[in-house]
């Protein structure tokens, strides 16, 4: 491998033919109006390294794009009216029962229109990957570390990014007006009343009247089509930004180092990848969504505040709210001396889904405290080498996962012919002690994971070959890694515990000390990487 | 930057270097910098690829690529000639589905086939080798960061933005002002009435007949033999002309009948059921949700969006989920015709709890 390698160019140096005249006319009229020519000077060959986890974050760049397409053609042909109108369409289990307009064309997208199921399905499939591939972009980021400095306020925007695609997800789901997302608004309602002090008013103002008032789909509508979206926008345009700012991170090889970057260059490899993986992901949606049926709101009817099925769930996003209300033991109103209620049976979970989601967004800062560390960071670590980061986010996802299971208990109790009772006290177990036991567990592995690495890096691997000494002892040969396989496993960052030392004034601040503390819990347990010493001796 | 990967002579191992004060270079804090870092063994000899080392390989590889891309455009074809070729017949609901799975194969095909031509394009035949850049620190340069200093140093002299703090104040005063307007403009998302009083009250009063939801028909007393359950609605409410759900939100009631002797009821609700017939707001006391599904034999009422049970033998008591309080009670009789009527409205809000309920 040669550093900055130049490509054979040579083959474009025949005489210009028409074409090329036309493009390099074109180019220099743009370019005299624009000088498109700088960026296409900084941007054209910057190289981006290329790992199969980095597709992530693509995946839900091109769904995202997948929906503003599919979502543009559905508001030519959705109203979201809530005027009341009887149905006359084609579905004859419908006709005749009264629905608000949105429903009603919500289902003409379904049944009259050519390509409006399909259209409203890759929508549909589309939310739900956009969703998800944000997810595993950031825990892609978290585990590896790529959120540390210089790289903390695209975490935060990326996080933003999330909190945007669940609002819009649910504002989308909630549009058709169909009785399970009407029962969705309801819990919203149910939740928003329980806000103290202002909760029946915003309940109110956000609902135009008492629940569910003839203005939520409409206004609904406009949060997203318009706002929702644009500052959605704004957020992944802010994000590319700082991505190039940035510039990507890559995984440690060798050659590779924290001021290098490796990879492909935008022209053409990595567009020509890039823009085809664009074409792959919307064409798997569009598999999806013609073979498979997603939100069949027929099956539902119009939105009734009465009945409701069994077994109602939220799209799988919401799951984790959902299964934290489901969670919560009973009888939990208080009523304060002044006659106020407070629901702590809704504003438990509220609130500790809040804080849940702030100590994501604000990760990152709280590392760098603990760490100290001020230096730049471009190689994304691998999970193991940071023990007790790693053991933290499997806390996170346990926690995250028991509450996303108990937004299907009462299906687990179905299912596996379980009590009901039996789900919920689990799940309130494995949502309090798992994410303790997934830490310790987590941290274990990833220490083990780091003595396995140092062992190969030192001895090498098992090569299979089984040798018998002249003195009649059989060993198995160890062969050693080259060196290039060998950096993988020796090149990552060591820390040890901060101490506590006194401050200019002489004192040991509360801060210091707790911060200290935090630093022996972060890096007392660690193996340190082989050195150059310990080879050496390791090989005579 | 370049401490990470200039481990080169043998000092003592594992101790931390000194804080430098160098600032393109910031101290490593907690960070251990090794002297003996096994040093980093540069790049690894190139692996070509198959097309790179064979012709033929790389003329199959472009016949593939190509292949591809007149695939895509036969399935961009193929989606127009189904949407006309499988068109929706109202009266035939099989022909969305054919309508939906054609068109989709068709648009599956024209996108999977630029896809994946213009990726295998890129992995097989581009320019294949990795190339590198270097990296630089995100802060600016020096010179640029003196110079904002400088900037904003000299914008200040001339506006005064920190000499002049009268203007300065007022200012900020004036702009925290503005959007103070914008939020009271927002008061008329609702209508002028007090949420608190309406949510307070339902359509029950006096007199009202028990109906069947939805058609509206009245219920006598005999109809509701022991251990059946009515979906019920106040007379009148499917007639309403406006706020019909807003109504029902509130109104609806679960109508059971239990055996007398099994109906453990309350002193202070003596006489608010008929005969071992009770009636129950259907609204969850949780969130919200209709509380639906009746269980016969153990006469407990199950929500099924969060689970929470409701004994009606025990005056709805929360037995289990994340329920608050008890469904409230509604007081019934019958009227001279035998049909079933309200004694009055709920005696306390339905629904879930909010911040003035219990005032």
């Amino acid at each position: 491998m040669s550093t900055t390698t130049t490509p054979p160019a040579s083959a474009t140096e025949t005489a210009p033919g028409r074409g090329m005249r036309f493009t390099s006319w074109a180019a220099n009229y743009v370019d005299e109006r624009t000088s498109a020519s700088t960026a296409v000077k900084a941007l054209g060959r910057k190289i981006f390294p290329d790992h199969w986890s980095f597709m992530l974050g693509e995946v839900a760049l091109y769904s995202f794009i997948v929906i503003l397409l599919s979502g543009t053609f559905l508001t030519f042909f959705f109203d979201p009216s809530m005027t009341e109108v009887e149905y006359e369409g084609s579905y004859v289990p419908l006709q005749g029962i009264p629905m608000s307009v949105a429903y009603h064309s919500a289902l003409d997208i379904s049944f009259e229109i050519r390509g409006g199921l399909l259209m409203r399905q890759v929508h549909h499939w589309a939310a739900l990957l956009f969703v998800a591939a944000i997810g595993l972009h950031m825990l892609r980021v978290f585990f590896t570390g790529a959120f540390r400095k210089p790289r903390e306020f695209n975490w935060v925007i990326g996080f933003l990014l999330f909190v945007m695609a669940m609002a819009l997800g649910f504002t989308g789901y909630s549009l058709p007006d169909d009785l399970l997302s009407g029962n969705g608004l309801r819990i919203i309602d149910g939740m928003i009343k329980a806000v103290p002090v202002a909760g029946a008013w915003i309940s109110y103002l956000l609902f135009g009247d008492e629940f569910p008032g003839t203005d939520i789909i409409p206004r609904l509508y406009v949060l997203h089509i318009m706002l929702l979206p644009a500052i959605t926008i704004a957020l992944i345009g802010i994000h590319m930004v700082l991505l190039i700012v940035n510039k990507h991170t890559q995984f440690a090889a060798p050659g590779r180092t924290n001021d290098n970057v490796v990879g492909a260059p935008v022209l053409p490899a990595f567009a020509a990848k890039a823009g085809g993986f664009f074409f792959i992901v919307f064409g798997v949606i569009v598999l999806i969504a013609s073979f498979f049926t997603i939100n069949p709101i027929w099956n539902y009817g119009p939105y009734d505040p009465s009945p409701v099925s069994a077994g109602t769930q939220p799209d799988w996003y919401i799951g984790f709210a959902d299964g934290a209300l489901r969670l919560i033991p009973p009888n939990l109103d208080w009523v304060d001396p002044f006659g106020f209620t407070w629901p702590f049976g809704v504003l438990i979970p509220l609130v500790g889904l809040l804080v849940f989601l702030a100590a994501v967004a604000l990760y990152p800062f709280f590392e760098a405290w603990v760490t100290g560390d001020k230096r730049e960071h471009h190689i994304a670590e691998r999970p193991r080498n940071a023990p007790v980061r790693t053991a933290i986010g499997a806390a996170g996802v346990t926690f995250y996962a028991a509450l996303w299971a108990a937004a299907s208990s009462d299906l687990i109790a179905t299912h596996f012919r379980l009590s009901i009772e039996g789900v919920i006290h689990a799940l309130q177990f494995a949502t309090v002690v798992g994410p303790f036991i997934a830490f310790s567990i987590t941290k274990r592995v990833c220490l083990a994971l780091q003595r396995k690495d140092r062992e190969i890096a030192l001895h090498g691997f098992e090569s299979g070959r089984v040798v018998r000494l002249p003195g009649g002892e059989y060993i198995e040969v160890h062969e050693q890694l080259d060196d290039f396989e060998r950096w993988r496993l020796v090149s990552f960052d060591e820390y040890q515990p901060l101490m506590i030392r006194p401050n200019d004034d002489g004192k040991i601040t509360v801060s210091q000390r707790v911060r200290a503390g935090l630093s022996r819990w972060f890096f007392e347990d660690r193996i340190a990487p082989v050195t150059q010493n310990e080879l050496e001796a390791q090989k005579h | 930057m370049a401490e990470a990967h200039d481990g080169t002579s043998g000092e003592t191992a594992g101790k931390a270097v000194a804080p430098q004060q160098d600032h393109s270079a910031p101290p490593p804090a907690v960070a251990v910098v090794r002297a003996d870092r096994i040093p980093n063994p540069g790049f690894p000899p190139e692996r070509l690829r198959v097309t790179d080392l064979d012709p033929k390989k790389e003329k199959q590889a472009e016949r593939t690529i190509s292949a591809l891309f007149f695939l895509s455009i036969i399935g961009s074809v193929l989606a127009v000639v189904a949407y006309i070729v499988f068109p929706i017949d109202e009266l035939d609901p099989t022909t969305i589905r054919l309508n939906n799975m054609f068109l989709g194969i068709g648009i599956t095909l024209g996108l999977l086939g630029v896809g994946i031509g213009a990726v295998h394009w890129s992995k097989a035949l581009m320019h294949g080798h990795e190339q590198v850049e270097q990296r630089h620190p995100t802060r600016g340069s020096d010179e640029a960061r003196e110079r904002s200093v400088e900037i904003f140093r000299e914008a200040n002299a001339e506006s005064g933005f920190t000499r002049r703090t009268l203007v300065r104040n007022s200012l900020i005063g004036a702009v925290v002002a503005t959007p103070i307007p914008a939020i009271a403009l927002f008061r008329d998302l609702a209508p002028a009435e007090d949420p608190v009083a309406l949510l307070k009250h339902t359509m029950w009063d006096t007199g009202v007949r028990l109906t069947r939801d939805p058609s509206g028909t009245p219920i006598k007393a005999a109809d509701v033999t022991i251990g059946s359950a009515f979906h019920v609605i106040p007379e009148g409410l499917a007639e309403l002309e406006s706020h019909r759900l807003e109504e029902k939100a509130k109104a609806a009631v679960l109508l059971m009948r239990l055996p007398v002797d099994e109906l453990n009821e309350r002193e202070d609700r003596a006489g608010w059921s008929y005969d071992g017939i009770v009636a129950y707001s259907k609204i969850c006391t949780h969130v919200g949700c209709p509380v639906a599904l009746y269980e016969q034999q153990t006469h407990h009422l199950l929500c099924p969006c969060h689970q929470s049970q409701f004994d009606v033998a025990n005056h709805c008591a929360v037995i289990f989920g994340p329920a608050a309080r008890p469904l409230p009670q509604l007081p019934i009789t019958v009227d001279e015709e035998g049909y079933l009527v309200a004694q009055s409205d709920f005696t306390e809000p339905v629904g879930p709890s909010f911040w003035e309920r219990a005032l």
